[in-house]
């Protein structure tokens, strides 16, 4: 199957996946189900990677600014940039990418081959929008939070590292997270984490969806949904930068 | 009833089904056999509208499936059950869920109505004890017990059963076939039921379509098989050893 093709099948995989839900108690109570799979359980790997990257951020940062012409809060002042604009968007949508997204396309893979879909739309339920809708709102609600707590434990991680190692006083490091903030850019980075949590839910669901055949197939449609869902994400990036920072 | 009138289906060059006519009656268990590859498993899914046949009409009491709209076929699958070969149980959810799920979706019942119908079905199925399981904790046996309680929740006008007794013992499969037997009668069902068990034809075959090469190759009730001169039947029947020596016997 080409690109073109591929683009196609999705559109109409779109198309079906947004149409009215069945019962909105049931819809509701899904969603809150997806919010806890997808995003409450992904806290743990966010505050983990986002910790050490801060530290490394701040660390890396210190030792290749030693330089009495530059100032000691550009440390903190890297982190926080880092951080926002960067590293919480998009290399944890990369993670999650892989973490949420591999899930995703194993678990409604797994459904197809084992025709519990097939029992759904014997039932004369839409098994897309009743599948994947829940999971695309609920990453699009959550992702923004795990943002936030990854900006957050990002620059108290460079701010333990910087302070722990010596390399930058508290103080300094303190003011440099404070300097020249720009609100929008944490507007910019919302809008990407927004994006980024649809590629990640609804691409491999895609896959997931009209996978054919066994277990071997639904491994490999989990494998092509985390590698193109990061594909997409990278090209995402690209843009929404072009479009929001010009 | 259903009704299928000339029904054609390709996929690709191949031709799977050709020119298949046959009413199902109500209150009987419908029976199409096969050989693998035969195009029973197709005429199923076709019946049920998981495939689009290219010509002819699948009547559901004179509604033509074919031609109806999404919305008029929501509605007669609502109607429908369906018992699936590997049961196709919800992984996520325990017994009582499973059978719960269509409830929840469809009808209008308030709590205690449905888990006074959940009980129901999973008695007349005969599984106790075992409602906060999940299908992984259960045999494959009950796993179709299941599959049949939730196929019957909403009581449905029409059971469809693709292989229902694949994967289990002589003993749990005659026992599944009798269940799916009682409940058409005694809910006066459209049973069809896809198989390529020739012990099942023989305990609960009332009106039998022989599919052979996509074609309607014989039709007839299970006392008639023994006796039929269809070389192709014959040698479908006739494959096992078992049945070799019925036949010498008769």
């Amino acid at each position: 199957m080409n690109l073109f093709e591929h683009v196609g099948k999705f559109s109409r995989f779109l198309i079906l996946i947004v149409s009215k839900p069945e019962k909105g108690r049931l819809f509701f109570t899904q969603i809150i189900r997806e919010i806890h799979k997808l995003g409450i359980n992904s806290i743990g790997i966010v505050v983990i990677i986002s910790l050490f990257m801060g530290a490394v951020i701040a660390l890396q940062t210190a030792y290749n600014l030693m330089n009495p012409f530059l100032p000691d809060y550009l440390v903190g002042y890297t982190t926080r940039e880092s951080m926002i604009l960067e590293f919480s968007s998009t290399i944890v949508g990369l993670i999650l990418a892989g973490k949420v997204g591999s899930n995703i396309a194993s678990e409604i893979g797994s459904m197809r081959v084992t025709e519990q879909i097939d029992a759904l739309e014997i039932m004369g339920i839409n098994s897309a929008s009743y599948l994947i809708l829940p999971k695309i709102v609920a990453a699009i609600f959550i992702n923004p939070f795990l943002y936030v707590l990854s900006v957050f434990v990002g620059i108290l991680g460079g701010l333990t590292a910087s302070y722990l190692t010596g390399t930058v006083p508290l103080s300094e490091f303190i003011y440099g997270t404070q300097f020249g903030f720009i609100p929008y850019y944490i507007s910019y980075s919302l809008i990407k984490t927004i994006v980024f949590a649809f590629i990640i839910t609804a691409v491999p669901s895609y896959y997931g969806y009209y996978v054919k055949g066994g277990a071997l197939e639904v491994g490999k449609a989990s494998t092509k949904a985390v590698v193109n869902s990061s594909i997409l994400i990278l090209l995402a990036n690209v843009i929404l930068t072009q479009i929001l920072l010009k | 009833m259903i009704k299928l009138d000339k029904v054609n289906k390709s996929f690709d060059d191949k031709k799977v089904l050709n020119d298949v006519s046959i009413i199902f009656e109500e209150g009987k268990t419908n029976l199409i056999i096969g050989q693998s590859g035969s195009g029973k498993t197709v005429l199923l899914k076709s019946i049920i509208g998981l495939h689009e046949v290219d010509s002819g009409g699948i009547f559901y009491n004179d509604r033509d499936f074919t031609k109806l709209n999404l919305k008029s076929r929501k509605n007669i699958r609502k109607e429908m059950g369906m018992v699936f070969q590997g049961g196709a149980l919800f992984d996520s959810l325990n017994v009582e869920q499973n059978v719960l799920f269509p409830l929840d979706m469809f009808s209008e019942m308030t709590k205690s109505e449905k888990q006074d119908r959940v009980n129901f079905c999973l008695n007349r199925v005969d599984i106790t004890n075992a409602n906060h399981l999940y299908p992984s904790e259960i045999s494959g046996g009950m796993q179709k017990r299941v599959a049949i309680a939730r196929a019957i929740a909403l009581n449905p006008k029409y059971l469809f059963c693709d292989e229902p007794n694949s994967g289990l013992d002589p003993v749990t499969a005659i026992v599944i076939d009798n269940l799916i037997q009682e409940i058409t009668k005694e809910f006066n069902i459209t049973t069809i039921i896809n198989t390529h068990d020739m012990n099942s034809v023989m305990e609960i075959g009332e009106n039998i379509l022989f599919i052979s090469k996509g074609f309607k190759a014989w039709q007839g009730h299970k006392s008639e098989i023994f006796d039929t001169d269809n070389k192709d039947l014959n040698n479908f029947v006739f494959a096992s050893e078992l049945y070799k020596k019925i036949k010498k016997s008769i």
